[in-house]
């Protein structure tokens, strides 16, 4: 929607003075909610960013190289699980939550290889087995899943004396930012823009010099590093695990996420994020009624809107600008 | 051996329903290029359709019908109301498929909020716990049941689509859509009537599940899933292929959950969903993939 003149200018993640301005008061504001918010809100706002994370790494697959995944479960179980029983065995927080990352990548990879093969709906079948293969394989081995008890994971100490809200809170934030900061990166990036051909049609990125194994895996194995992340994020933040966190309905609802937010876009995958957490919470005293939600607002989004709640929010902002011109 | 032949009979039967499963979803990939992953949720309405009539005293028969012709007005309401106006919107190819995602998100909640979400028993005339002995083989009334059933099921839609002039039309839409509508097929019927078939194909699959697996809003999500790898294993693009592949997994499944272990068993199918898609990936009776350049 820009006018961009310079490549420095396209590096640029914010182009306009004004922009900078409210960004700016975003993210105070988003910084000091802990200190004006209530408990509650900065309770669902953690959970927001942990689950930010993950939606950002599907939108790397699903948005930006055009992959479509129903595995998402799947790599959220390795990734939780990995950090679960790293944790237990009392290596550091930092290298466990990476361990976690890492084995997701690692299989993510794995996934990756029949991508090389098979396109739209069958690569979607593949990656759906591969999501409710994982939830099954936990569910049958009390060695991986911690048994019927669930595998309780020791709570981390707060830091500098913060109540353990708050420093959830910031703990989840600064992940959230970092990759938000490393998606920006990738996405503008040769790799990013490999993405994006073999998006676009991938024979043509081929023929120019894309790398396609290399770059599908890469896509898949980043993807699912993130999903890793979050699934380690997620197990520290809620305290245990057990293998029914990770059925089909947590594929579905990130996939949903990254549909709703908005393809291709890391603002999208923020809101998306936003979305699939609020409105359980909004809506908790009709639980049934939270697939409704999310079906009837994907059949809206593809029909009216198909760049999803970040198309929308460019076109007003767009509109803002040129206003009273349209 | 007698074991082998036991289970082996047994698995006919699951077969039989995942293949009508897999028949549902091949018929609509075939002539839309369309997964539809309502489907599962699709049978489910129907079967609760099943369930409320059944509870208000109206007789079987008249429940199995008046289900399957719900899932069918369902489906064919979802083709005419959403996909052909999101088709005008040029909509992409991945979003149809997410449309049908949407839908079954929405039947899904549908079903909890006014069936409930507590596993119900369904009341079926024929019985689980009646066996019947062949030889040295045992078969419950409802598997007996179940196999004659899906049997009947299959030739009946084999004579539907090869021996009428309906099929013609299904078929010819299928293979080629702008040719079919140059020859005046009304092709927006024929696919209107793909829907509503698969769909009833569907929730006969899930009248026959219901009793063995107890109601509840999710019960569907396996064998629709199971039946998902039965069309991949006999080619997306192929009904006989479909009904082969449901019969060949639910035999492989029920010789793994005998005779490896029980909770290898359900992972079973997935494992040859993906060994299916690396190794030949247009399935058994599938045609080559074409690739244009």
């Amino acid at each position: 929607m820009d006018l961009i003149e310079s490549y420095k200018e396209e590096l640029q993640l914010i182009r306009k003075p004004w922009t900078r301005i409210w960004v700016g008061a975003l993210v105070v504001a988003v910084l000091l909610l802990p200190f004006y918010g209530p408990e509650h809100v900065t309770y669902i706002v953690t959970i927001i960013w942990l689950y930010s994370v993950g939606v950002m790494g599907q939108n790397i697959l699903i948005g930006y190289t055009g992959q479509i995944s129903f595995g998402q479960a799947g790599f959220l179980a390795i990734g939780a699980y990995t950090f679960g029983h790293l944790i237990r065995l009392e290596i550091p927080l930092s290298l466990s939550i990476l361990g976690g990352g890492v084995a997701a990548g690692l299989f993510g990879i794995l996934v990756g290889f029949p991508s090389l093969r098979l396109k739209g709906p069958y690569l979607a079948i593949a990656t759906m087995g591969f999501g409710v293969a994982v939830y099954q394989i936990f569910v049958n081995s009390e060695l991986l899943s911690g048994g019927r008890m669930g595998l309780s994971i020791p709570k981390l100490e707060p830091w500098f004396g913060m109540s353990s809200v708050m420093f959830s809170y910031y703990f989840n934030f600064i992940f959230m930012l970092g990759f938000a900061l490393l998606t920006y990166n990738i996405i503008s990036s040769y790799m990013g823009r490999a993405f994006i051909a073999i998006r676009d049609n991938d024979i043509a990125a081929e023929v120019i010099g894309v790398n396609l194994t290399r770059y599908k895996l890469l896509s898949f194995a980043i993807s699912s590093f993130y999903t890793g992340i979050q699934g380690a994020l997620y197990a520290l933040f809620v305290g245990y695990l057990e293998p029914n966190m990770f059925n089909f309905m947590v594929s579905i609802t990130l996939f949903v996420a990254v549909i709703i937010g908005g393809l291709a876009s890391v603002e999208g995958s923020i809101m998306g994020a936003a979305f699939v957490v609020l409105v359980p919470q909004l809506f908790s005293d009709y639980k049934e009624m939270v697939p409704v939600i999310f079906g009837v607002t994907i059949l809206i989004i593809l029909i009216f809107e198909p760049l999803g709640l970040a198309g929308r929010w460019m076109k007003t902002r767009v509109y803002l600008r040129n206003w009273p011109f349209r | 051996m007698e074991l082998f032949i036991q289970y082996s009979v047994s698995g006919l039967s699951t077969g039989a329903v995942y293949a009508l499963v897999a028949l549902g979803l091949v018929l609509i990939y075939r002539s839309t290029r369309i997964l539809n992953f309502a489907h599962g949720d699709i049978s489910t309405c129907g079967a609760f359709v099943a369930f409320a009539l059944l509870s208000l005293n109206v007789p079987f028969s008249v429940a199995a019908l008046a289900s399957l012709l719900s899932g069918a007005v369902l489906a064919m309401a979802f083709y005419f109301g959403i996909l052909v106006p999101a088709q005008r919107r040029d909509a992409t190819h991945l979003g149809q498929i997410i449309l049908t995602l949407g839908l079954g998100l929405i039947l899904q909640g549908a079903v909890a909020y006014f069936g409930g979400t507590e596993p119900q028993s369904f009341p079926f005339p024929l019985s689980e716990f009646k066996v019947y002995k062949v030889a040295s083989v045992t078969l419950s009334q409802l598997s007996a049941g179940t196999l004659a059933i899906s049997l009947l099921g299959c030739i009946l839609f084999y004579v539907l689509v090869q021996r009428t002039k309906i099929g013609l039309a299904m078929r010819a839409t299928s293979e080629n859509l702008q040719a079919a509508q140059t020859l005046g097929i009304p092709t927006r019927q024929v696919l209107a009537l793909s829907w509503g078939l698969a769909a009833a194909l569907g929730v006969l699959a899930g009248l026959f599940l219901a009793p063995a697996l107890l109601l509840d809003p999710f019960f569907m999500l396996e064998p629709f899933l199971k039946g998902f790898a039965a069309a991949i294993l006999g080619g997306m693009n192929s009904l006989p292929g479909a009904i082969v592949g449901g019969l060949i997994l639910g035999v492989a499944e029920a010789l793994t959950g005998g005779f490896l272990s029980m909770a290898f068993k359900n992972s079973f199918a997935f494992i040859v969903i993906i060994v299916v898609l690396l190794l030949r990936p247009e399935g058994l009776l599938g045609e080559e993939f074409k690739e244009r350049v």
